[in-house]
C-alpha cells in the first residue's frame, strides 16, 4: 500500500516537473518572438527613412510652402539646415533614431505641434474599430463556416458561398454608404456620424468587416473538410465518438489553426479597412489625421503614423503568432528557434 | 455473458469512379469467435481494410456500404451502436490514427467519455490498459502529443486504447505494417498474449503470410473485393484449396526457400 | 529502385517531360459552367468598354451643365446626370479605362517586379535568394493600405503614383509565390534536359520555367485581381488617385459623398459598377483556377 503511495507520489512529482518543463518552452517562445519585434520595427524604419529622403520631394520646400514662407534660395537653404538636410544619410537617420527611441517624432509641418501626442490621441478609435470589425469576423464567420462544411453542397453551403462571392467583391466604403442609407435615412434605426457608443460603432464596423468574414468563412469550411479527411478523424469515429463529439475535439480543433494564422493577415486588412471608411461615417480616427497629412506632405506625421500602423499590425501578429503556438504543441515543443 | 460470436453478413461496398458504380467489396461474410483470431489475408487492393471498415460504417469518404450487416450472437446491431463498445479497431501507421494536436491523455479520455463511463474509473483503467500493452511510464506518455512518440510507442498505445475500451472484439488492420522490423516481432508477441490473456475474438486484416502464421487460428482469402477461401490456419498452409491462397502461399514460403537454399 | 520507377510514372503521368502549360485551353469555354461565362462575358464587355471608352460614350464624361444638374433617368440620360450636369453613364464608361485601366497597369507591374525579383531568388539561391527574400520580408510586414498610403505620401497624389504605391505594396507577395514555384520546377526533368542540351541558365529560365510560372502565376494573379482593384479604388475614393474632372469610379463615389442623403443613386452606380467588374474577376479567377490548378483551392486572404 504504502509502496504504491510512494510510486504514486513520485509519479506526481515527475508529472508536475514535465509540466513546468513544458511552460518555460511556451515562455522561451514568447520571449525568443518578442525579441524579434525591436528588429523588424527597425528595419521597417530604416525603409521607411530611406524612401522617404530619397524620394521626388524636397521636404524643405514643402516646410517653407506649409509655414507660408516664400521658397527664395536663401529660405530654402536655411530650411535644409534647420532640418538637417544637408547631413549625410546615416547621421540624419542615426538622429532620427535618436530622438524616436525617446519618443519625439519631431513637429507637424502643419500645425507645429508634436506628431506623436497627436496621432496617440486619434489611434483608440481606429483601433476600436478595427478590433470590433474583427470579432464581428470571428463571431459570424465560424458558425457560417461550420455549417457550410457539415452540410457540404447543400444548401448552406450554397448560401455561404454566395454570401462569400458577394463579401469579397463589395467595396468597403461602397456598402459603408449602402448600409447607412438603409438603416439610418430610411430605417432611422443607427445614427450615421460620429463616435457615441455601440449604435455608431456597429455600421462602420460590419461594412470593414464584410470581406474578411467572406474569406474566413470560405477558409473554415475548407479547413473542416481537409480536417474531416484525415485519418484521425476515422479512427476516433472507430472508438465510438459521437458525430459531434467527432466534428468538436478532432475536425474543428484542428480546422481552426489556418484560421489563427489567417487572423494575423486580416488584421493588416481590417486597419486599412478602418482608416478609408472613417471619413464616411464622422468617426473621429486617425485615417482623416494621416490623408490630410498625404495631401500636405507634412512628412513627419506620414513617417510617424507609417511606423506607428506597422509596430501595431507587427505586435498583432506577435499575438497572433503566441496564440498559433499554444493551439499547435508541433510548433511550441519541436522546433527550438521556430518557423 | 461476453458475446462469443461476431458475424458480418453479405457486406457490399461500392463508389464511383468516372461515373460508373465500382464494386469494391462483393458479398463478404465473416465469423469471429471470441478467443479466436480469424486472418482476413490477401494481396493489396483486394477490398480487405475496407471491409474492416465498411463494416462499422467507418468507409472513407466517396465510399459508401450497399449492403450487409453486423451481427453478435445472431443479433443484428447497428454499427454505431458497437463502435468502440463490442469492436475495437486498431490501425496501421498508427501516427496518423492519433490527433497530432492532442496529448495522448486527451485520446484516452475520450473513449470512455463516449461510453459513459464515470470519470473516477477512467484514470485507473487506462493505466492498467497500457501496463497489459507494455507502456510502463504510464503518466509521462499520457502527457506526450503523438510526434513526441516512436512508431512503436503509438501502436501499444492504440493497443492500450482498445483494451481499455474493454471490448470483446478486435478489428487488427495490418497492425504491424510500417513498423521496424523488432518493433513488429514486439507488437506481434503482445497482440498474441493478450489475445490469449483476455479471450478477445480478433478479425486480422495482413497481406503477411508470416504474420498469419504467427498469429491466425483461421483463416479467410480475399481476392478482388470476395472471399474465395476459409479454413483453419493449418489447412490453408498445407491444402490449399484456391489458386490465390496457393499463390499466396507458395510467395511466402519462397521467400524462405531461397534463404535456406543460400 | 522501385521508388524511381514510382517518380517516373508519376512525372510521366504530370506530362512532366512537357511543360505544364501546354495543356489546352480551348475547352475552358466548353467546360465552364453558367457563372464562369457570364464572368467572361462581363469581363470581356468590361474589357471593350475600358479600351474603347472615350469613343463610345453617348455624351462627353467632362461636359459640365449646371442647367441640367441631379436629372433622374431619362432617355437622353440612361443613369441621370451627377451634380455637376454630367451623363453618369458616359462617366461610368470613361471611368471604366481608369478603374480597369490602372488595376491593369498595376498588375503588370507587380507580376514583372515578382516574376523577377522570386525568378531570380528561386533560379540563383544562396545569397542572392537570402538578401532577396529578406527584403521581401520587410515589405510585408506592412498592412497593404499603410504602405499603400505612405507611398502615395513619399511619392505624392496621383494616379501613376497610386498604381506605384500598390505596385510596392504587393510585389512582395507574388516574390515569394514565384519563388516557390521556380524551387519546385528547378528539379524537374524538362530543366535538366534543357541544361543537358547546353541552354544557359537564363535561357533555360525564360524558355521553360517562365511559362511553367506564368500559367500558376496567371491563376493567382486572376484571382488577386479584383482584390488590388477594390485597393486601388478605395484609396482613388479617399481623393489620393486621379484629380477632378477625371472619371473614375471611386471618385465618383467620393464626389457623390454629399448627395448621400439626398440622390443616392449619384454614389450607387459607380459602387455597382466596381462590385459587378470585381465579382467577375473574381468569378473568373476561381473558374480558371478549377480548371488549370485546383490544387490552388487553399485560401490565401491578405
Amino acid at each position: 500500500m504504502s509502496a504504491l503511495a510512494a510510486k504514486n507520489r513520485d509519479t506526481e512529482d515527475r508529472n508536475v516537473r514535465a509540466r513546468r518543463r513544458r511552460d518555460w518552452t511556451m515562455a522561451g517562445f514568447i520571449v525568443r518572438r518578442l525579441l524579434l519585434l525591436p528588429v523588424m520595427l527597425l528595419a521597417a524604419s530604416i525603409v521607411i527613412f530611406l524612401m522617404l529622403r530619397l524620394g521626388p520631394s524636397d521636404p524643405a520646400l514643402d516646410y517653407l510652402r506649409l509655414s507660408r514662407v516664400p521658397p527664395t534660395p536663401q529660405a530654402l537653404d536655411e530650411a535644409r539646415r534647420a532640418l538637417g538636410l544637408d547631413l549625410p544619410l546615416i547621421t540624419q537617420y542615426a538622429d532620427w533614431l535618436w530622438k524616436a527611441l525617446r519618443l519625439d517624432f519631431g513637429q507637424s509641418y502643419v500645425t507645429s505641434r508634436p506628431v506623436l501626442p497627436d496621432l496617440l490621441h486619434y489611434l483608440p478609435a481606429t483601433l476600436q474599430l478595427a478590433g470590433a470589425a474583427l470579432v464581428i469576423t470571428l463571431v459570424i464567420s465560424a458558425p457560417l463556416g461550420v455549417w457550410a462544411a457539415r452540410y457540404r453542397n447543400g444548401l448552406p453551403d450554397q448560401i455561404v458561398r454566395l454570401i462569400a462571392a458577394i463579401g469579397v467583391s463589395m467595396p468597403n466604403f461602397w456598402l459603408g454608404f449602402l448600409l447607412a442609407l438603409l438603416f439610418s435615412v430610411h430605417l432611422g434605426w443607427l445614427p450615421a456620424m460620429g463616435r457615441d457608443g455601440w449604435r455608431t460603432l456597429i455600421m462602420p464596423a460590419a461594412a470593414i468587416s464584410f470581406m474578411t468574414l467572406s474569406i474566413n468563412a470560405r477558409l473554415l469550411r475548407a479547413s473542416m473538410l481537409e480536417a474531416a479527411g484525415q485519418r484521425h478523424v476515422t479512427w476516433a469515429r472507430l472508438r465510438g465518438l459521437s458525430p459531434r463529439a467527432v466534428e468538436r475535439s478532432h475536425v474543428l480543433r484542428n480546422a481552426l489553426l489556418p484560421v489563427i494564422t489567417a487572423t494575423g493577415m486580416y488584421v493588416g486588412e481590417l486597419i486599412g479597412g478602418a482608416l478609408v471608411i472613417e471619413s464616411i461615417f464622422g468617426w473621429p480616427g486617425v485615417g482623416r489625421y494621416a490623408v490630410s497629412a498625404i495631401f500636405n506632405r507634412d512628412y513627419p506625421v506620414i513617417q510617424c503614423f507609417t511606423l506607428l500602423m506597422v509596430a501595431i499590425f507587427v505586435i498583432c501578429n506577435l499575438i497572433v503568432d503566441i496564440i498559433y503556438a499554444w493551439a499547435d504543441p508541433r510548433v511550441r515543443l519541436a522546433a527550438e528557434g521556430a518557423p | 455473458m461476453t458475446p462469443s460470436c461476431l458475424a458480418i453478413r453479405g457486406l457490399g461496398v461500392e463508389t464511383t469512379r468516372h461515373g460508373a458504380a465500382v464494386r469494391l467489396v462483393d458479398d463478404v461474410s465473416l465469423e469471429v469467435r471470441a478467443g479466436e483470431t480469424l486472418a482476413l489475408v490477401g494481396a493489396s487492393g483486394c477490398g480487405k481494410s475496407l471491409t474492416c471498415a465498411a463494416s462499422l460504417d467507418a468507409a472513407p469518404p466517396g465510399v459508401r456500404r450497399t449492403a450487409g450487416s453486423i451481427a453478435i450472437d445472431g443479433v443484428e446491431q447497428a454499427p454505431a451502436d458497437i463502435r468502440g463498445r463490442l469492436v475495437a479497431t486498431i490501425l496501421q501507421n498508427p501516427r496518423s490514427a492519433f490527433n497530432p494536436v492532442r496529448t495522448m491523455r486527451q485520446h484516452a479520455m475520450e473513449g470512455p467519455a463516449a461510453r459513459g463511463v464515470p470519470a473516477a474509473g477512467r484514470a485507473q483503467r487506462i493505466r492498467v490498459a497500457m501496463a497489459d500493452a507494455g507502456l510502463e511510464d504510464a503518466d509521462r506518455i499520457l502527457a506526450l502529443h503523438p510526434f513526441e512518440m516512436s512508431g512503436g510507442m503509438l501502436q501499444r498505445m492504440m493497443i492500450a486504447l482498445a483494451l481499455a475500451s474493454g471490448a470483446p472484439f478486435l478489428f487488427a488492420d495490418e497492425p504491424t505494417t510500417d513498423l521496424d522490423l523488432i518493433v513488429q516481432r514486439d507488437i506481434l508477441d503482445l497482440l498474441l498474449r493478450l489475445t490469449r490473456e483476455q479471450g478477445l475474438g480478433v478479425l486480422l486484416v495482413t497481406h503477411d503470410m508470416g504474420v498469419v502464421a504467427a498469429l491466425a487460428d483461421r483463416v479467410a482469402v480475399m481476392d478482388a473485393g470476395r472471399i474465395v477461401e476459409t479454413g483453419a490456419v493449418m489447412d490453408i498452409f498445407h491444402r490449399p484449396a484456391h489458386p490465390v491462397t496457393r499463390g499466396l502461399r507458395d510467395a511466402h514460403l519462397s521467400l524462405y526457400r531461397d534463404r535456406s537454399a543460400a | 529502385m522501385s521508388s524511381l520507377d514510382a517518380e517516373l510514372a508519376g512525372d510521366l503521368a504530370s506530362h512532366d517531360l512537357i511543360p505544364p502549360h501546354a495543356h489546352g485551353r480551348r475547352g475552358f469555354w466548353r467546360e465552364a459552367r453558367w457563372p464562369a461565362r457570364i464572368a467572361a462575358l462581363v469581363v470581356g464587355a468590361l474589357a471593350l468598354i475600358a479600351l474603347l471608352g472615350a469613343w463610345i460614350t453617348p455624351h462627353d464624361p467632362d461636359a459640365v451643365d449646371l442647367a441640367i444638374r441631379l436629372q433622374p433617368a431619362d432617355a437622353a440620360h440612361w443613369l441621370g446626370t451627377d451634380h455637376l450636369g454630367r451623363d453618369i453613364l458616359s462617366r461610368l464608361m470613361a471611368g471604366a479605362t481608369m478603374s480597369l485601366g490602372s488595376v491593369a497597369l498595376a498588375m503588370a507591374l507587380i507580376l514583372t517586379a515578382g516574376v523577377i525579383l522570386g525568378g531570380t531568388a528561386g533560379f540563383a539561391g544562396g545569397r542572392v535568394d537570402q538578401v532577396i527574400m529578406r527584403v521581401a520580408d520587410v515589405f510585408l510586414t506592412f498592412p497593404t493600405i499603410v504602405m499603400a498610403l505612405f507611398m502615395v505620401g513619399v511619392l505624392g497624389v496621383g494616379l501613376t503614383n497610386v498604381i506605384i504605391a500598390i505596385a510596392v505594396t504587393h510585389w512582395a507577395w507574388y516574390a515569394r509565390m514565384v519563388r516557390g514555384i521556380v524551387l519546385s520546377l528547378r528539379r524537374r526533368d524538362f530543366i535538366a534536359a534543357s541544361r543537358l542540351a547546353g541552354a544557359s541558365p537564363t535561357q533555360t529560365f525564360i524558355r521553360h520555367l517562365l511559362p511553367a510560372t506564368m500559367a500558376q502565376l496567371l491563376v493567382l494573379a486572376t484571382l488577386d485581381i479584383g482584390h488590388i482593384m477594390l485597393h486601388v479604388s478605395g484609396l482613388s475614393f479617399l481623393g489620393l488617385g486621379v484629380s477632378a474632372p477625371t472619371a473614375e469610379w471611386g471618385v465618383m463615389i467620393a464626389d457623390a459623398r454629399e448627395y448621400v442623403w439626398t440622390e443616392p443613386l449619384l454614389m450607387f452606380w459607380p459602387g455597382l459598377a466596381l462590385f459587378i467588374s470585381v465579382m467577375a474577376l473574381n468569378t473568373l479567377g476561381d473558374a480558371l483556377r478549377d480548371r488549370l490548378d485546383p490544387s490552388l483551392r487553399a485560401e490565401h486572404g491578405h
